[in-house]
């Protein structure tokens, strides 16, 4: 039987790869597809408790949620570019040039 | 109604040297105008001035009344009250008098004296204002209006020493000066607030001073009458701060004149007289200025008996004349002490002029043997400057004489032999140098006569003025043994000076040994100088001639002294120690920093997990709070 919980504890789960990802992965796009499951571990929250309460308005706000994370991908994906073209590298950990610390 | 003439008095000088101030501008700004209109602007004020205070002096010798004018209140914050007041009194009448009529001669005799220089309109502008200075200060009703004049004076002084601004002797001149006298101002205006502090007094005019001197203890009146003192000092040119006086002949002549004779100088003299009623009551510290008087009166006399600069001779006579006038005023013969200012006032300023004219006759040549050397035939000049010196010298019926002779009575009356001997020696030192500065100039016979600049009737006139006056100034306060009436002392009677009581058989031996000592100085400077070769002229050496090292104690005790301690509180205390303790404390605060600093190092997913965490616990919270 798929219940409620079934539905939350998916979405938790998908949430928790997605911040852990975003913590422990070097890889700038793995941290980008990260955050991707994270918003999606939301979103599945979001529908699941639409549907379980009969309001639309949870819907909406997903919607608007994969609508600002397509935005976000264009405007991320240039970055990343930038970010490459100085460094060669897709490294996180060597993009600190904004630390007021000592440079690695 | 007259009582409101008493502000003009001050009002017309000051009317002249705003009048010349401002044609001066005019002059250098738009077209030049003729030096008529600023010669007779300046000379016409004092004029006005002095008829007025004849106008007043005549009504108060008719009418025995005292002229008080209240303007308005100046200052009034809770206790402290302090009116624009103005007080003629007999003894601010009676130095207003000779100030303006002898600053109104020396005025006259600057008209010649400055011809054809430049700053012709703005030296008038100057010496009015000095003279309107001065003239505050005398006729003050409280010490801080007398305080303004005696600012006034400083301040105008320093502008007049360094007229010729262009040398740089005359502005160190004019800076020793002006700094000298600050100390003495500071000393002032610390015994006015002393005074103020101690009586605790709503009004702070000479008389509720007077009235409330009873409120306090004895120290506070010594201690106010000591710093006050150190003004007078430091005005006066005593014992020690002095040094400024001599180097402020760098200034043209008639400011000499003007400072030395009845101005500037005095005023030192007349402050204590002016505060008769509070040095009358601690007789310690009138002994202690007497002694300041007669020790500055003999090392002045000394240093002036080997200085070769006519003007410094000059300088120095002053300073010791001062001392004799700080003798009488200490031991509370505060009328002897102002006849002697009285007297002073017209030998002097004729000596300071008959000076003058000589080196402007001679293209300003003022080392005495080689005036002597170019001695031009100078009847008028010679003949008054014989009168000024026998005058100062002491030798009778000449002024000097009997102000002098009263001030060495006085001395030996009140027992202070010490005083009378100093005096008595001076008074021979002053025979000696005037009438070698005399011989020198006027009489040898081996110098060589040159051509010289015309002397205009400007320079001569107050010179012939002037004579009169040191020849018949003594018989106005001519003692009863001659037959005089003491015009002075009586007119001055409100002061409470004490008088002479000797017997007259002591009194005409003391005359005597005064008389013998004078002509024994004659004598003495008569055999060496009348026909001094020279071609041997003699030269500033010695102990004596360096004006007994005591400009260069002044500079190591007080310039270099201060100059090391700056140096070491820089480079030992600021740079070692205090830097050095504060540089250690912050080392802590540094560390500390970068330790923070680490956690700020820029790495995305250090701060993800921050932001995880940190939601994380809200979440916790939120939960465990509202229980959801």
């Amino acid at each position: 039987m798929i219940t409620l919980s079934s539905y939350a504890f998916v979405s938790m789960i998908l949430f928790s790869i997605g911040a852990i990802g975003v913590i422990a992965r070097r890889n700038i796009f793995v941290i980008y597809m990260s955050l991707e499951l994270m918003l999606n571990g939301v979103n599945l929250f979001l529908v699941t408790f639409a549907r379980y309460h009969f309001n639309i308005e949870p819907q909406i706000i997903s919607i608007m949620v994969i609508s600002i994370a397509a935005a976000e991908a264009a405007i991320f994906l240039s970055i990343v570019i930038l970010l490459f073209r100085s460094k060669k590298s897709l490294d996180t950990d060597l993009f600190t040039s904004l630390s007021q610390g000592e440079k690695r | 109604m007259s009582t409101n003439l008493l502000i003009w008095i001050i009002l017309s000088p000051l009317l002249g040297a705003i009048l010349n101030g401002g044609l001066y501008f005019y002059n250098i700004k738009k077209q030049k105008i003729s030096q008529n209109y600023f010669a007779i602007i300046g000379t016409l004020t004092p004029l006005i001035a002095f008829l007025i205070t004849l106008s007043l002096f005549l009504r108060m010798l008719e009418e025995k009344i005292i002229f008080k004018q209240h303007l308005f209140t100046w200052l009034n914050v809770e206790n402290l009250n302090v009116d624009m007041a103005f007080l003629g009194d007999n003894l601010s009448i009676f130095m207003s008098m000779f100030v303006t009529f002898v600053g109104w001669l020396i005025h006259i005799y600057a008209v010649g004296y400055m011809k054809g220089d430049e700053g012709f309109g703005k030296f008038f502008a100057y010496f009015n204002l000095f003279l309107a200075s001065m003239l505050i200060l005398v006729l003050a009703d409280n010490p801080v209006i007398l305080f303004i004049g005696w600012e006034g004076v400083g301040v105008c002084s320093y502008l007049l020493i360094k007229f010729y601004y262009g040398s740089k002797e005359n502005v160190e001149a004019a800076n020793k000066a002006f700094i000298v006298n600050r100390v003495g101002d500071f000393g002032f205006l610390l015994g006015v607030a002393t005074l103020f502090f101690a009586l605790g007094q709503v009004d702070l005019s000479f008389s509720s001073i007077e009235a409330n001197l009873g409120n306090t203890t004895n120290g506070w009146l010594l201690l106010a009458g000591f710093l006050l003192f150190v003004g007078a000092m430091g005005k006066s040119a005593q014992i020690p701060l002095y040094t400024w006086l001599p180097d402020a002949m760098a200034g043209p002549t008639p400011i000499s004149a003007l400072i030395h004779a009845a101005t500037m100088v005095t005023a030192g003299v007349y402050m204590v007289a002016r505060f008769h009623f509070l040095y009358s009551g601690i007789e310690e510290i009138g002994t202690f200025i007497a002694y300041i008087g007669a020790f500055s009166a003999l090392l002045a006399a000394i240093i002036a008996t080997r200085q070769t600069d006519i003007k410094k001779i000059l300088a120095y006579s002053t300073m010791s004349q001062l001392g004799y006038m700080f003798i009488a005023v200490g031991l509370g013969f505060y009328s002897s002490g102002l006849f002697h200012v009285f007297t002073h006032a017209f030998f002097k300023a004729m000596l300071f002029m008959g000076a003058g004219g000589v080196i402007i006759a001679l293209h300003h040549e003022q080392n005495i043997f080689n005036i002597a050397k170019h001695r031009a035939i100078l009847p008028i000049i010679s003949a008054t400057f014989l009168v000024g010196v026998i005058a100062i010298s002491g030798i009778p019926p000449f002024s000097g004489f009997f102000s002098k002779d009263a001030i060495l009575a006085a001395a030996f009356q009140e027992e202070h032999y010490v005083i009378y001997a100093i005096a008595l020696f001076t008074a021979f030192l002053t025979a000696f140098y005037m009438f070698r500065l005399y011989f020198i100039v006027f009489v040898t016979p081996n110098g060589h006569d040159k051509e010289y600049v015309y002397t205009s009737r400007t320079i001569t006139f107050p010179l012939l003025v002037l004579a009169i006056g040191a020849i018949g100034a003594g018989f106005l306060n001519l003692p009863s043994i001659f037959g005089g009436s003491h015009m002075v002392d009586s007119w001055l009677g409100s002061l409470n000076s004490k008088t002479i009581t000797l017997s007259h058989s002591t009194e005409y031996i003391l005359m005597a040994l005064s008389v013998i000592v004078a002509a024994l100085g004659i004598f003495i400077a008569y055999k060496k100088y009348a026909n001094y070769d020279l071609e041997k002229p003699e030269l500033e050496v010695g102990f004596v001639g360096r004006k007994l090292y005591v400009d260069e104690l002044y500079d190591f005790v007080f310039v270099r002294s201060s100059k090391a301690i700056s140096c070491f509180i820089d480079k030992v205390l600021d740079a070692k120690i205090i830097d050095a303790f504060i540089m250690k404390c912050s080392v802590g605060f540094v560390a500390i920093g970068r330790k923070v600093a680490l956690i700020q190092n820029a790495n995305v997913r250090f701060y993800a997990v921050f932001m995880l965490a940190g939601m994380s616990c809200i979440f916790v919270y939120l939960y465990l709070k509202l229980g959801l």
